[in-house]
């Protein structure tokens, strides 16, 4: 199954695949334990002349086991399943670095994704921000922390590979964070159906090692000579 | 009782519970063409993405949407609730109680045309200005709450009209349902004798009355919104998009059980008939299902884990929603120990209700992905969802529903289905499902996210195209594998195998009218001795079943 999946660029990217892993090995186990069972009986018990079908109405507390029994097996795999999702679900999205290294703004709206980050002084809300269009530039291994809205419809970031998806809802500012581990160029795309253009609403997360990055700034930065609003 | 009626009043203006079950059912049927329709037109967009859709022509980001979210709306609320609930609701229900008829007759006539109504009003938005709402068929705001965003002024008004139109026909029916259950029941029929189908019948209907009032509450907000810029789920007027949808998935959710218990209520009188044994454990049945219905109503935030709600939330929400696995493997183990050491008889009936069992069993394991929250943050609006629902939806409301009319048929018409072409449509339509939605959990691991036109725009997905491609083959011959079962239905109503009362020896009440009953049902009012299953019971001797208005 996880040869489906596109490469995980980022710190928490394991966990999310190893709960799905999880999941997949405990309810595939018991899929093709009933459905196994189920086609044995359909098989074993066709009706055959001079053969009745036995009178077991089920209500006696030994049959009543059979049902009980796998029952309680399957809340504790369900508690099990819980068990093992709760705390990557948790360190997701519900704790954010204490210290990130980067705030980056993030706005969806008909049809693009509106990136401020922040300049070589680091901060937002300054005159160096950069502003991009569907671009989005970090630092390899830097922990960067978002700050998501939208400014019509709802949206939903989607980075497929950073195993990150987040609803940009108007109205709200949904703060999340992640950590990429490998440079690189991968796909940034809407998952919420956001109107006639919802197919085409999409962008690229650039992965940078810190020298590129560097470079970026350097080149982009309102204080630069080039003022570029577009990225590269 | 059966003076002579007018035209208009036995087929059309008809207050027999038969007939508006039967009205019902051939609705439900027509839509089910039409979005399967809408279905062949946008899955072949996705297949060949710039190529025009022969019949649609050019497959514009526009249209697509409209055909997403029309398929979506048709085949859950004018297929699935028509069919199962309503149409099989209403032709056996009465039947199998040993009423007359429905409590209330006439409202019983209103609730199918209020409903026919609404299918009127939806299909009309095709013909207004802007066409008809693109907004999905959740509908959520901003997105569907000012015209400007969507494009759609009387699309949107016309889809909201037809959803209310739909649920006043359904709350009607549903107190029909719960009417007559509770008083019209012949004599000795205790509750615990009702057909597992009744029981599945009035939980649904519950079910549906209790979760529908926030969803026609939201509904109303909605139309608020669009028609005098109230501001309910509007930021900039005070107002929160999320709102919307706690209302919606607090009856949307609930909303699966209510069809798929009419699904499991189906396959209750299926399996015990053909494998002539009693349902397994009808007691515990009948009790996890009501903790299951009461389970649906705290598990609706597991749509919205990454909706931007209190992360806090997903820990309960994704515990209730796992949890409510229990008491549905309780229901399926029953049905499948009903099987063990039966003598089994492969009908069409028997095989899509065997088939219903199995392909749902797929369904229900994948929502557990679904309903773990990390595990949802990929998985979220990609095509693994899709595939999912599909795999859940299909089994209950087209392989249940196609069940229960290859079953009921000879008491609806008199006459039998052809058996031979009931298993090639079985076995064509069987094997075409899985081809067209077994590759959608891949590209769905794959990270492709739902509703968008044209894959090959995204590298990472464009790879998968072949998956498309091969879906969409598989949409395409599920569509014709209906051809034969077309015929074969109207064919066989006036054609097929003359049937007697109890072609299939079974042991509930409808089985002991005349087939079809007359108006009025019973030639005598039945009085009932037994459970509704006693079959291969001890001591019988020239038969293996017994029906339950028989004295031994």
């Amino acid at each position: 199954m996880m040869q489906w999946f596109p490469e995980n660029i980022s710190t928490y990217g394991q966990g999310v695949d190893h709960v799905i892993q999880v999941i997949y090995w405990i309810v595939g186990a018991w899929f093709v334990v009933v459905e196994g069972l189920f086609l044995y009986f359909i098989l074993r018990y066709r009706r055959k002349d001079g053969v009745r079908a036995a009178y077991e109405p089920g209500t006696s507390g030994k049959a009543l086991a059979w049902i009980l029994i796998p029952a309680v097996v399957i809340l504790g795999f369900d508690v099990g399943i819980d068990l093992v999702q709760g705390p990557v679900w948790n360190e997701i999205k519900l704790t954010l670095p204490a210290k990130p290294d980067q705030i980056i703004r993030i706005k969806g709206k008909q049809f693009v994704w509106d990136i401020t980050h922040p300049g070589r002084d680091g901060a937002l809300d300054t005159a160096d921000d950069i502003q991009t269009l569907n671009q989005l530039n970090v630092p390899l291994n830097a922990k960067i922390v978002f700050e998501l809205t939208a400014e019509d419809v709802i949206h939903s970031l989607w980075l497929p590979n950073l195993r990150l998806k987040q609803d940009a809802v108007p109205g709200r500012t949904i703060k999340g964070w992640f950590q990429a581990t490998k440079e690189g160029d991968y796909p940034l795309a809407c998952a919420e159906l956001c109107g006639s253009g919802h197919g085409t609403m999409r962008g690229q997360l650039h992965v940078l090692n810190p020298a590129d990055y560097q470079k970026w700034l350097d080149e982009n930065s309102p204080q630069s000579p080039e003022v570029s609003s577009l990225g590269h | 009782m059966d003076t002579k009626e007018s035209f208009l009043r036995k087929y059309v203006f008809s207050v027999d519970h038969k007939t508006i079950g039967l009205q019902y059912l051939i609705t439900g049927l027509v839509m089910a063409l039409v979005g399967g329709l809408f279905a062949y037109g946008f899955r072949s967009q996705l297949a060949w993405p710039n190529e025009p859709v022969l019949g649609f022509g050019q497959v514009d980001p526009d249209l697509y949407n409209s055909l997403v979210t029309m398929h979506g709306t048709i085949m859950v609320f004018w297929v699935a609730m028509p069919i199962l609930l309503s149409g099989f609701g209403n032709y056996v229900l009465p039947l199998m109680i040993g009423a007359k008829d429905m409590a209330f007759p006439r409202l019983n006539m209103m609730s199918y045309w209020t409903f026919f109504l609404s299918t009127v009003v939806l299909l009309s938005s095709f013909f207004f200005p802007g066409g008809p709402a693109k907004f999905g068929w959740t509908g959520y705001p901003p997105l569907s709450a000012q015209p400007g965003f969507s494009g759609v002024f009387w699309g949107g008004h016309l889809w909201i009209l037809a959803i209310a139109l739909e649920f006043a026909s359904m709350l009607m029916g549903g107190i029909n349902f719960l009417t007559t259950t509770l008083s019209l029941r012949a004599p000795g029929m205790s509750l615990f004798r009702m057909p597992i189908l009744v029981w599945m019948l009035d939980i649904a209907s519950i079910i549906f009355m209790f979760s529908v009032g926030p969803l026609i509450a939201g509904a109303f907000m909605l139309l608020a919104d669009r028609l005098f810029n109230t501001g309910f789920f509007l930021p900039a007027a005070g107002g929160d998009p999320l709102l919307f949808q706690h209302l919606f998935w607090f009856f949307g959710h609930p909303e699966v059980y209510v069809l798929l218990l009419p699904a499991l209520g189906i396959l209750a009188e299926i399996y015990p008939a053909f494998s002539r044994k009693p349902l397994f454990g009808y007691k515990m049945i009948i009790y996890a299902t009501i903790v299951a219905g009461a389970l649906s109503f705290i598990v609706w935030a597991h749509h919205q884990f990454i909706s931007g709600i209190d992360p806090r939330l997903a820990t309960p929400f994704s515990i209730t929603t796992i949890i409510i696995s229990v008491p549905f493997a309780i229901a399926v183990f029953s049905y499948i120990a009903t099987l063990w050491r039966g003598s089994i008889r492969l009908t069409a009936a028997m095989l899509f209700a065997l088939g219903m069992m199995a392909e749902f069993l797929i369904g229900g394991v994948t929502g557990i992905f679904n309903g773990s929250a990390a595990a949802d943050i990929y998985l979220h609006d990609t095509y693994f969802v899709l595939a999912h629902f599909h795999y859940t939806l299909f089994p209950i409301t087209v392989m249940a529903g196609l069940a229960g009319l290859y079953y009921w048929f000879p008491k609806m018409f008199g006459r039998h289905m052809n058996e031979f072409w009931g298993k090639v449509h079985f076995w064509t339509t069987t094997i075409s499902f899985n081809v067209v939605f077994l590759p959608l959990f891949a590209i769905g691991l794959a990270g492709h996210q739902r509703r968008i036109f044209d894959p090959s725009l995204f590298d990472y997905i464009a790879k998968y195209q072949y998956l498309h491609v091969i879906a969409t083959i598989g949409l395409i011959v599920m569509i014709i594998a209906q051809v034969p079962f077309l015929l074969n239905f109207f064919i066989s109503m006036r054609k097929g195998k003359v049937a007697e009362r109890n072609p299939w020896r079974a042991t509930t009440l409808e089985w002991v009218t005349p087939s079809p009953p007359g108006h009025g049902n019973f030639e005598t009012d039945p009085v009932v001795y037994r459970g509704p299953y006693d079959y291969s019971l001890p001591g019988l001797k020239d038969r293996d079943f017994i029906n339950q208005a028989e004295t031994l």
